[in-house]
């Protein structure tokens, strides 16, 4: 006990040996780490590994260092499958968010009859798998016995094909505005949520209108949450790959094998046998995706503080 | 699409009845002749071909004894396919030789199955004994040296048991890499109530077709003489028919040209069905297409010998309405057909048994096995059966009463010879609605957009190691 207790003491004078206390943290932090290099960074370490080398049907494998990464950044392909989900981001995403916000606000306004209700009916469609619902929006969409169809005979009208190959992009932003606003929505009402109520009150008091505690209190509150849907939405938009993939078997000369790029992956890798060029892509994706969401992350930052 | 005809063998839902099946283990039980079966069946007709005699693996030469003394040993083998009447044959081939155990597995249809295969090739384990492989996809295998030369086992003798068409899909030179399990020569399918609402004749010709296509069209603006969104497999096997050899495979060595005569000839017909806006925009194996099959609006179906069960189990709504012609021809007394379709049972080099694996795959392909494929609703590769004069009389009620196999069975024996696929034809395909399917949704031609098809899979074939010529 003697012991003990002075050691403790003189620990607490002299600065520990820290090593008995550095272990004892990499024991709580252990099992993730683990974990975490099996299945995160093992996957991120083989694909690069990959992605160095490349197989052919004739003449295997060789190691070709950066050349797969030179054919990657001058691939047309791959570039027009990023022009397409970029030129997506920039609209899909802001409507979406928009929308979402419009529905959170009006939920949270409480002047709503049966919230709760249309909060569970706006989220629904998150919960329905991105499989079924791009199934059953292909069969909306469908001019000869969808409700296009449905439409164009009821009304006499010629209605435009939302699987064309000019359309399908939208149809896709359509499909994925309906599935997403929802799970946005909920972000932003549960912020809207922790906000202050004697902020209200304080408001009421000065003589603001509801336009002006949504401008002045509501949105810097939500500031930060935007932030952090926004880098979600950035994710899903470049990972785009349920939907076109689906709509492929509707469509397949409106969605080719290099619609999205991961999509392209998929078919350089399922189809092509090319995993190492496959590879390539998906690391390459994989980086662009992480600076524009750090990009938008520190703007983000900087402008809330 | 590929995938059409990747998912059409799966859709073939003619299983046997679980009475025939119980009655059909016993039979196979107690070691009958085929022509007891038949009996049983409820078929009537003589032994099979292949099935004549009751042994089931008779390999020649060497390897003879090994095949014996393998199914007399015994063993367990794993057979990789989706065909289902492959079912029916595992059960059968069980019965008659109690120490073999073989298990069937769904490994995926098609190009998925061909994914999980590569994978466990290229894993070294888990590799099957036997994998279904259609012929489109066989010399893929067989350049990575992943499959089995049959000729060891015998398969050359062979030669003459089989169907042209098929015989030549499994041979790469003097290698034999599958034994062919079923075949899709190609014919019209077409919706006799529909024409003959419109008056229009049996199209005999390509110009007849295309003057039906128009006639149609304008006597109902819902209906079409087909559909087409831009399919691979339908527009190389029209190629092949019109005489077209884009594909010219020596080795390692390979040809692409779309702009032979052949081929030319097709894409000026079918271009001027596209203008004319004469195809339904409708793609193939969607639920919207055996909508269209059955309530009239596609009209005909040019298409596999394996069609015939997939329009009784798809598209019931039409039932007594369809009926089986010849192919259109290119010139008027023409007697040239196509190959569409059909799969091999082909041995991994990495199989744990091949002299039992070889076993099971001519016991399935040309002795009993094919017996239970047709009568599960196969269309077999095998001569013999094909000349089988029951099989060929065979009445079909879906098709009003019409002896539909006469048709295909002609159709078999008129497969234009000498047709080659891609080595890397699984990937080929799976880009043609990248470029040439451009041709069914905007200006590009049907001859630019196969251009472009072409550059396409030569780019491909020049990154994996090929020489292009």
């Amino acid at each position: 006990m003697v012991t003990q207790g002075r050691s403790g003491a003189w620990n607490h004078r002299e600065r520990p040996p820290r090593r008995r206390r550095s272990w004892a943290g990499w024991r709580f932090v252990g099992p993730f780490m683990a974990v975490f290099a099996l299945v995160f960074l093992a996957p991120i370490a083989y694909s690069v590994y990959l992605s160095l080398f490349r197989t052919r049907l004739i003449g295997g494998t060789a190691f070709v260092g950066a050349e797969n990464y030179v054919k990657a950044l001058q691939d047309p392909r791959f570039w027009s499958a990023f022009g397409r989900v970029a030129a997506f981001l920039a609209v899909q995403v802001p409507i979406m968010l928009f929308l979402a916000l419009l529905v959170a606000l009006a939920i949270d306004s409480g002047r709503l009859y049966g919230s709760a209700f249309f909060r569970i009916s706006v989220f629904l469609p998150y919960a329905v798998p991105a499989i079924v619902a791009t199934l059953m929006w292909g069969f909306m969409y469908g001019t000869r016995f969808g409700l296009i169809g449905n439409l164009n005979e009821t009304f006499g009208v010629t209605l435009p094909d939302p699987l064309s190959p000019e359309l399908i992009l939208a149809s896709i932003g359509n499909i994925v505005t309906w599935e997403f606003v929802g799970y946005n929505m909920l972000i932003m009402y549960s912020a809207l949520r922790v906000v202050n109520h004697s902020l209200y009150e304080a408001a009421e008091i000065d003589g603001a209108g509801q336009l002006r505690v949504i401008w002045s209190i509501k949105l810097p509150a939500l500031r930060g949450t935007l932030v952090i849907a926004t880098i979600f939405s950035i994710i899903g938009s470049f990972q785009l790959f349920n939907e076109p993939s689906i709509l492929r078997t509707l469509a397949p000369n409106s969605v080719t094998t290099y619609f999205t790029p991961n999509l392209y992956a998929y078919s350089l890798s399922f189809s092509g046998q090319q995993f190492n060029y496959s590879a390539t892509v998906a690391i390459v994706m994989g980086v662009i995706t992480m600076v524009i969401a750090y990009v938008v992350q520190l703007r983000g930052i900087r402008k809330a503080s | 699409m590929i995938r059409g005809r990747v998912v059409s063998p799966r859709e073939i839902e003619k299983g046997m009845p679980m009475t025939m099946n119980r009655r059909r283990a016993l039979l196979v039980g107690a070691a009958l002749t085929v022509s007891l079966l038949a009996a049983g069946c409820g078929s009537s007709g003589d032994g099979g071909p292949g099935g004549g005699s009751g042994e089931a693996a008779k390999p020649a030469g060497v390897s003879d004894a090994d095949v014996t003394n393998a199914l007399n040993t015994g063993g367990s083998i794993t057979v990789w396919a989706w065909e289902p009447t492959l079912k029916q044959v595992v059960a059968d081939f069980q019965a008659r030789y109690p120490k073999v155990k073989v298990s069937l597995v769904n490994a995926g249809t098609g190009n998925d199955q061909y994914i999980a295969l590569q994978n466990a090739i290229k894993a070294g384990s888990g590799v099957p004994d036997v994998a279904q492989v259609e012929y489109y996809a066989l010399s893929q295998f067989a350049l990575g040296k992943s499959i089995t030369d049959l000729n060891a086992f015998g398969a050359g003798e062979l030669d003459g048991t089989f169907t042209p068409g098929p015989w030549s899909s499994v041979r790469v030179g003097d290698a034999v890499y599958g034994l062919p399990m079923d075949s899709g020569p190609m014919a019209l399918f077409y919706n006799k109530e529909v024409f003959d609402k419109h008056d229009i004749q049996v199209p005999a010709t390509w110009e007849e077709y295309a003057a039906a296509a128009e006639k149609l069209h304008r006597a109902d603006p819902e209906a079409y003489i087909t559909s087409d969104t831009g399919d691979a497999g339908f527009t190389t096997s029209m190629i092949w028919q019109a005489g077209g050899k884009p594909y010219t495979v020596d080795g390692t060595s390979v040809g692409i040209d779309f702009g032979d005569a052949g081929t030319r000839r097709f894409t000026a017909m079918w271009q001027k069905l596209i203008d004319a806006e004469l195809l339904s925009p409708v793609t193939g194996w969607t639920d919207a297409w055996y909508k269209g099959l059955g309530d009239g609006t596609i009209a005909t179906l040019v298409i596999g010998a394996w069609m015939p069960a997939n329009l009784e189990s798809g598209v019931k709504a039409a039932a007594g309405k369809w009926r089986v012609a010849p192919m259109p021809q290119w010139e008027a007394g023409g007697r040239a057909t196509a190959e569409n379709g059909g799969s091999s049972l082909a041995i991994p080099e990495a199989a744990a048994n091949k002299a039992l694996a070889y076993a099971f795959v001519k016991y399935a392909a040309v002795d009993e096995g094919v017996r239970a494929r047709v009568d599960g609703g196969a269309f077999p590769a095998t001569t013999a059966q094909l000349q089988d004069s029951a099989w060929r009389d065979k009445e079909f009620p879906y098709f009003d009463g019409q002896k539909v196999n006469q048709v295909l069975a002609d159709s078999a024996g008129k497969v234009v010879t000498g047709w080659s696929y891609l080595p890397f034809q699984v990937y080929a395909n799976s880009v043609f609605n990248d470029t040439a399917g451009k041709a069914y949704n905007s200006d590009t031609t049907l001859a630019d957009g196969l251009k472009a098809w072409q550059d396409a899979s030569a780019e491909y074939g020049r990154e994996q190691g090929f020489t292009m010529k």
